[in-house]
């Protein structure tokens, strides 16, 4: 066996941000408090240049590499350039927001660029070792991130219970890969493909192996019943926080469902569409019923984001290339749209305050009726009503599951969403029809502005050009299958 | 010749001009949001004239027919285009969006620019609902509608504006989304297509088309409303600003009773062959109960809400015994109801503005004060009741010819209308506007302004004319409707 230099190509947009992510570490030693934004604007530069990288590289066909152990294609470049873009929108979300609870530090960005190698390396992955490395680095950030204000003992509670449920997911998810490498003999996503075809049906450790996998993946993606981290995570961290978690590692988890289901475990789709179907009714439904109870707008949402997983999954149940780009669909419209809505939390947040009751919505039109309007947008996408972007998303996901077959899913899900478009609304009530319990002026930065209201109005203007980002999804599905 | 894109500019002006008029800001500037919101809905009907004039009586295909690609993934199209049986109604709604913008010149005090250009908005998406050939295009227009409307309650409505506005939201949500189901199964079944007419060469089985109707009725039977899920409308109606009243009352009403002819009949012939009895049934306890509950109204928006519902049961009858004469006279109710209703639901404004109080029992002999206005609601009383001359009286003669040749029953349960219609309208009328002068308020009332008798000038002629020559408006919608018969008298088994 000879050493080949492997050919590092494919993973240069991975490779500078790491590179990157270090320098900035370092860099941030030698800067005093006054000078944390240079810190800042350079984690802004990477992203903006491993776009660049990405779009300039861009993989019409797969590129494998390090053994087959990692891959550049559509999917995986499409995939990137949204975490970029989010990350993004993210940090210039977050970055007042940091500054006054003095959590705008150079260890921060460093996290937040570990996290975006973690998901790119989980979207590139064809082998169970490197999504596992992509995955650990993703989660680890997290944890971090979410105990990053150290003084918070309601940060602390929710990173120690990220931590703990999160490591045991990940343990499942190891645990049921180790079954099917005991089966098929490889770790390869492509080899263990070939092996599950030519096998016989009704193997007992596949099926166990596949049970432990999607739980795994369930776990990640807040899909109940394995949802009880989301509310006390997302209500816990610090808003900034919430937003980061609750908008690209879907995506990531997304493209990790596509690399280890359709490209590795196809051959038991019948098996794992009868386990989502399950969740993804009960989750329709309990994060809907939920979500109407809740006070908190943080928890509100997170109880939301386990509804939309649920009619995420509808998509991944339908079993085939139109219902995968339903769903990547899917999950970029919901990403954007918790980007949006979380951004507004931080957006009404101040030193020393933070607006995350729904009370604190109340009379938003009279304030600032631009925001509100934003809100109104993002609110009415949540809900699924034409002509925003959820509802594009929400077509799709009905059609999939339609052509699928499953007709009575698609009728459980219109009726659930009808339930959550009640407290959807109930924001939209609050800001619009009632008046302002806090009167103290909105003060907001140019940046924060500025994408605050292109994150609003994309989910409206996003109309014309639906057609061409479904095609892009198509596109990308096609280029794993 | 007329302009290719002549139906998209009447969808699309409102709806930039609404946003342009959200950008004249504060109420500093509610002068010029005012102005400019007149001048657009006048642009509008201007823009709507055109589709009148250039429409060819003599065809039943569709007119002014654009076509773009637009989800082409999924076969979802930028299409629309304009039918006899959708022509009618687009007029009206540019004709009584003027109307709106005017009444609300005055009355809306607070957020004006908002006010304003949510009407534009909706005005923009009704059009749309009535020229939409794609589905999806359809419903996307047809749920958009809801959000400027949740909205204008909301702010402007009265005091108990939230549950109203809510309950209509959700109510409405609640019929369309299995729409949306039926929708998606007719594009698998039918060749991956969501064209409206592509579904009406479709075979389907008895079973399909029962599920199918039964969708699309949960969607069209909220938006008629027909009983029994009609509780929305009188709690809409009371809390909404007049402008609200009018436009639910006018279009959106209307517009349930379109997806009846636009799908349900020619999609699903059979089915509703098979469930005529079901929607005969529901009309004439619509006529027959509903106007008994507007009899005991005290609130004169309830009462005209109750009689909306009542006027709409005529409409969902004459389109289901299936002869020229029914689909005919519903479609001519469904205009002639838009402008009388419209004008009721005024005139109470009117009356709010001034008193505000919309009880019955805080008025009477207004007559003695305020004689223009009430010459005026006479007449549009007498056209809610069906006075021959008037507008009302064309629809409902039609569709009691029309169902006296299916069931001699129907025309005699649907013909007492005539006197319950009479009843409660009369006596309304006859306790708010004579009598004696019950109050100091009462005596201090002043007669219509300028604004104000515009509007309801307009809207008398236009009563007027359709009693008098309703020739134009069946002329129309002839070719359609023959063909709409022709399509549903063939079997798709």
């Amino acid at each position: 066996m000879t050493f080949a230099v492997p050919n590092i190509v494919p993973a240069m947009p991975e490779i500078f941000i790491l590179a990157m992510a270090c320098a900035i570490l370092i860099l941030d030693l030698f800067l005093d408090d006054s000078n944390r934004h240079v810190g800042y604007l350079l984690t802004l530069a990477t992203l903006v240049g491993a776009a660049v990288l990405t779009v300039r590289s861009f993989h019409h066909t797969a590129v494998y590499t390090f053994n087959h152990m990692f891959v550049a294609d559509t999917l995986a470049d499409v995939i990137d350039l949204a975490i970029y873009g989010m990350t993004f929108f993210v940090l210039v979300y977050s970055r007042r927001y940091l500054r006054e609870r003095g959590m705008f530090r150079g260890e921060y960005f460093v996290l937040a660029l570990f996290g975006v190698v973690g998901m790119m390396v989980m979207t590139s992955a064809t082998h169970f070792l490197t999504l596992y490395l992509g995955l650990e680095l993703l989660s680890l950030s997290q944890y971090a991130m979410v105990a990053f204000q150290r003084d918070s003992s309601l940060a602390t509670e929710a990173a120690m219970k990220y931590f703990v449920l999160g490591a045991l997911a990940s343990g499942m998810l190891l645990y049921g890969m180790s079954m099917l490498y005991g089966v098929t003999g490889s770790l390869d996503i492509g080899v263990v493909r070939q092996k599950i075809e030519a096998m016989s049906h009704g193997n007992v450790v596949l099926i166990f192996g596949l049970v432990f996998i999607v739980v795994g993946l369930a776990f990640k993606l807040g899909a109940v019943p394995f949802h009880m981290w989301i509310p006390d995570v997302y209500q816990g961290a610090p808003t900034a926080v919430t937003l980061y978690i609750g908008t690209m590692p879907k995506l990531a988890v997304f493209a990790m469902i596509i690399r280890l289901l359709v490209g590795g475990l196809q051959g038991l789709s019948a098996s794992w569409q009868e386990m989502f179907m399950i969740m993804a009714v009960l989750s329709m439904a309990l994060g809907n019923l939920i979500a109407i109870a809740q006070t908190n707008i943080k928890r509100m949402l997170a109880y939301s984001t386990i509804s939309h997983m649920g009619f995420f999954l509808l998509g991944i149940v339908s079993a085939g290339p139109a219902g995968y780009g339903a769903a990547m669909f899917y999950m970029l419209v919901y990403a954007s749209m918790s980007l949006g809505g979380f951004g507004m939390v931080i957006l009404l947040s101040r030193a020393g305050f933070e607006a995350d009751t729904l009370d604190d919505f109340r009379g938003l039109n009279q304030r600032s009726p631009w925001h509100a309007f934003i809100m109104l947008l993002l609110m009415f996408s949540m809900a699924g009503v034409p002509p925003t972007a959820g509802f594009y998303a929400k077509l799709l996901v009905f059609q999939a599951i339609i052509s699928a077959g499953y007709v009575w899913l698609a009728v459980v899900g219109v009726l659930l969403s009808v339930v959550g478009a009640f407290y959807y609304l109930r924001v939209i009530k609050l800001m619009y029809f009632d008046a302002p319990v806090d009167s103290s002026p909105i003060r907001v930065d140019a940046d924060l502005q500025l994408m605050m209201g292109i994150n609003g109005l994309a989910m409206i203007a996003v109309t014309p050009w639906v057609g061409a980002l479904v095609n892009l999804c198509s596109q990308a599905i096609r280029s794993i299958s | 010749m007329y302009s290719a894109h002549a139906l998209s500019l009447a969808i699309w002006l409102p709806i930039v001009g609404g946003v342009a008029v959200l950008f004249t800001g504060g109420d500093g500037n509610a002068r010029w949001a005012r102005r400019l919101s007149l001048l657009i809905a006048l642009a509008v009907f201007a823009a709507t004239i055109p589709l009148y004039a250039g429409f060819d009586h003599h065809t039943a295909a569709m007119q002014f027919v654009e076509n773009h690609r637009w989800i082409p993934a999924f076969n979802i199209n930028y299409h629309i285009g304009i039918d006899g049986i959708s022509l009618p109604l687009i007029l009206l709604t540019s004709f009584t969006t003027v109307i709106v913008v005017i009444a609300g010149w005055e009355v809306i005090k607070t957020r004006v620019s908002q006010y304003m250009a949510a009407f534009l908005v909706m005005e923009g998406l009704m059009i749309g609902v009535f020229a939409s050939m794609d589905a999806i295009l359809f419903y996307v227009f047809w749920e958009a509608m809801l959000i400027p409307m949740f909205v204008i309650i909301g702010i402007w409505g009265g005091p108990n504006r939230v549950y109203a506005t809510v309950k209509f939201f959700l109510y409405t949500l609640l019929g369309s989304v299995l729409m949306l189901v039926a929708l998606l199964y007719l594009y698998f079944k039918g060749g991956n297509s969501f064209d409206i007419q592509s579904f009406y060469a479709l075979k389907l089985s008895m079973t399909e088309q029962v599920l199918i109707f039964l969708a699309f009725l949960m969607a069209f039977a909220v938006k008629v409303p027909m009983w029994p899920v009609h509780t929305w409308l009188p709690d809409a109606h009371v809390e909404a600003p007049t402008g609200g009243s009018v436009v639910l009352a006018a279009i959106m009403l209307k517009m349930g009773a379109y997806g009846f002819l636009r799908f349900s009949l020619p999609i699903l012939p059979d089915a509703s062959h098979e469930l005529a009895w079901l929607m005969i049934t529901l009309s004439l306890v619509a006529i027959i109960y509903i106007s008994l509950v507007a009899l005991v109204q005290e609130d004169m928006k309830k009462l005209i809400a109750y009689s909306s519902i009542a006027h709409m049961g005529f409409v969902t009858l004459g389109f289901f015994i299936f002869n020229a004469q029914g689909i005919e006279g519903g479609l001519v109710e469904m205009i002639s109801h838009g402008f009388v209703s419209g004008a009721l639901f005024l005139c109470v404004g009117v009356l709010y503005d001034r008193m505000h109080s919309r009880q019955i029992r805080d008025y009477g002999g207004v007559a003695s004060h305020m004689p223009m206005f009430a010459s005026f609601m006479m007449l549009f009383v007498m056209a809610n009741v069906g006075l021959p001359g008037t507008s009302g009286f064309v629809g409902e003669f039609l569709v009691i010819l029309g169902s006296f040749q299916a069931n001699g029953w129907y025309a005699f349960l649907a013909a007492t209308m005539l006197i319950t219609g009479a009843a409660y309208t009369l006596w309304l009328y006859k306790r708010v506007i004579f009598g004696n002068v019950v109050s100091d308020r009462v005596a201090a009332l002043h007669d219509v302004g300028v604004r104000e008798f515009s509007f309801l000038a307009l809207l008398a002629v236009a009563v007027l004319t359709m009693g008098l020559w309703p020739y134009p408006f069946l002329d129309v919608m002839h070719s359609s409707v023959n063909h709409l018969l022709a399509q549903v008298s063939v079997s798709k088994l």
